[in-house]
């Protein structure tokens, strides 16, 4: 499991710089998430959930607080977690093939053995038969399913998501969430998905964790303790889900409004 | 929106024929090369044959100077020497342009003096050169160096530069060490600007190399101008401009063709 304590980041120059100059972007961020737990990270852009994210990456280092993922201090980035960037992250000198096989190939994993894990994951997302093509071949869509078979092949304990699905159409959208939350069953993994669509953030997550900006804070922590398996038609006109996004848009709202400037 | 001459429609026909001759861009391009040659061959053969020679005169001149063996001479001398200087210019170009654009502190250390040199007119250095290398071979492979070294520095800086912090990101998260990120992400994603400074080079090398023949002892297709030139051959200065011309772009085409192949993905990216 993951556990976030008293996490804190600003960026600014510290030596030469006025104090008040420096911007806080997260403060005091607490939480802890439970293997397997599906978690999205909710807010407006400018809330610091990218950061975040990138921190648990181990792409950027936090001024305070601790990271612990199962028991161990994070220290940079390692094998143990993913990540889906929202550009998709793809190599365009390399094949679809090639790209999954990326991780894999830098962590030293032979040849055969990384092929045989990569086409398996790429046959799970739909994409045999595009082995060879290049990025600038396919769609949208179908890149960042070559960037989720990717970060799926590295069989990590957590997959971190930001915004992957922002850059494509509702429809290929509703679809890539369909995929995503198949094989997220059949993995048990634990997911932090950083997104800023409200229904997004309920129809996938476990638990949506509702942020808000400047600094960048915990707003609301919700549990959506909604059925699975999921279908984006039934779950949207649900009871609960109207519930759920009135709960979430009102955290959401709330914190713009008293947002206290510190 | 061509229009076939046959559509009856008298009022637009005019515009109709201009219009549809620009659907034939070949025949076009074959034609306007044809005016220029026969053009060419018709005013040439008016003039003193010193001032100016004509394509039929020109092509006569070439089987006299094969079986001389002088063009051979001329054209494997110049290819030589073109290879040796860009190879080295090529090797040590990349070298420092990867090197400059990954660390900061060499960028600050070099920058100005290469940006220095590479605004400094190549031919005001011959002088320099031929004090410190004489009139042989390194001397002209010391100016074809210059000549190709800081277009390729300065593209392949531009690449490592503009590598995007995203793909660099990508391989940070697989843990990846600097000698992965250098060799797996900023190489790759580089060459496309690398291949692009090679070209510029060629271009400018072989400007060096006629300099160079032209300058210091004089062999190759440079010091053939010269000769031919001095000789009052115009005939032949004409057909070793021609070769001249012949030689640039066929590199230039090479490395078309090998910037396509590299880097397929450019290639769409600038048709979007």
């Amino acid at each position: 499991m993951l556990d976030i304590q008293s996490l804190g980041k600003s960026y600014g120059d510290v030596k030469g710089g006025v104090e008040g100059q420096r911007l806080t972007v997260l403060d005091n961020i607490s939480f802890s998430v439970p293997k397997n737990q599906f978690v999205c990270l909710l807010g407006a852009s400018g809330c610091g959930k990218t950061t975040l994210l990138r921190i648990v990456a181990g792409l950027v280092d936090p001024d305070d607080g601790e990271l612990l993922l199962e028991g161990k201090p994070i220290r940079g980035p390692g094998q143990d977690r993913s990540m889906v960037f929202q550009n998709y992250g793809l190599l365009p000198w390399r094949t679809v093939m090639a790209n999954v096989e990326f991780g894999l190939e830098l962590r030293g994993v032979s040849k055969a053995e990384r092929r045989k894990i990569c086409q398996d994951y790429i046959n799970r997302v739909g994409l045999k038969g595009f082995e060879e093509h290049y990025p600038h071949q396919i769609s949208g869509g179908m890149q960042q399913r070559v960037a989720l078979a990717r970060a799926f092949s590295k069989e990590p304990k957590i997959l971190l998501m930001d915004e992957p699905f922002a850059a494509v159409d509702m429809q290929t959208r509703e679809q890539l969430q369909d995929e995503l939350l198949a094989i997220w069953n059949t993995m048990q993994i634990t997911v932090l998905f950083v997104t800023h669509g409200v229904d997004e953030a309920i129809y996938l997550g476990d638990r949506v964790i509702v942020m808000g900006s400047r600094p960048g804070r915990i707003n609301a922590d919700i549990m959506t303790d909604l059925p699975r398996p999921r279908s984006n038609s039934d779950i949207k006109s649900s009871k609960r889900f109207d519930d759920l996004r009135h709960e979430i848009r009102d955290a959401l709202h709330h914190g713009g409004a008293t947002g206290g400037r510190s | 929106m061509s229009m076939s001459p046959a559509t009856p429609r008298p009022v637009r026909r005019q515009i109709s024929v201009l219009a549809s001759l620009q659907t034939y861009p070949v025949a076009i391009r074959t034609a306007s090369v044809l005016v220029t040659f026969v053009g060419w061959e018709w005013y040439g053969r008016h003039v003193d044959p010193i001032f100016l020679s004509y394509p039929t005169a020109i092509l006569r001149a070439i089987p006299d100077m094969l079986a001389r063996g002088e063009l051979q001479d001329a054209l494997s001398t110049s290819v030589w020497e073109l290879v040796v200087g860009l190879a080295l210019a090529i090797a040590f170009g990349v070298l420092t342009g990867l090197l400059m654009g990954r660390y900061r502190l060499l960028d600050y250390i070099l920058d100005i003096q290469i940006n220095a040199l590479y605004s400094t007119p190549n031919v005001a250095l011959i002088p320099l050169l031929i004090l410190w290398f004489g009139l042989g071979f390194s001397a002209k492979i010391a100016i074809i160096f210059l000549a190709g070294f800081f277009p390729i520095i300065i593209n392949t800086y531009a690449g490592v530069r503009n590598v995007g912090r995203g793909l660099v990101d990508v391989a940070r998260v697989e843990n990846a060490g600097e000698t992965q990120i250098f060799t797996k992400i900023v190489i790759p994603a580089s060459l496309p600007f690398i291949m692009t400074g090679i070209r510029l080079a060629m271009g400018r090398a072989i400007v060096g190399m006629v300099v160079a023949e032209m300058f210091t002892a004089t062999d190759g297709l440079g010091g053939a101008v010269i000769t031919y030139g001095n000789a009052f051959a115009t005939d032949k200065l004409f057909v070793v401009i021609i070769l001249l011309a012949l030689l640039g772009i066929s590199l230039t085409e090479f490395v078309k063709i090998l910037e396509r192949r590299l880097a397929p993905w450019k290639e769409t990216e600038r048709a979007e």
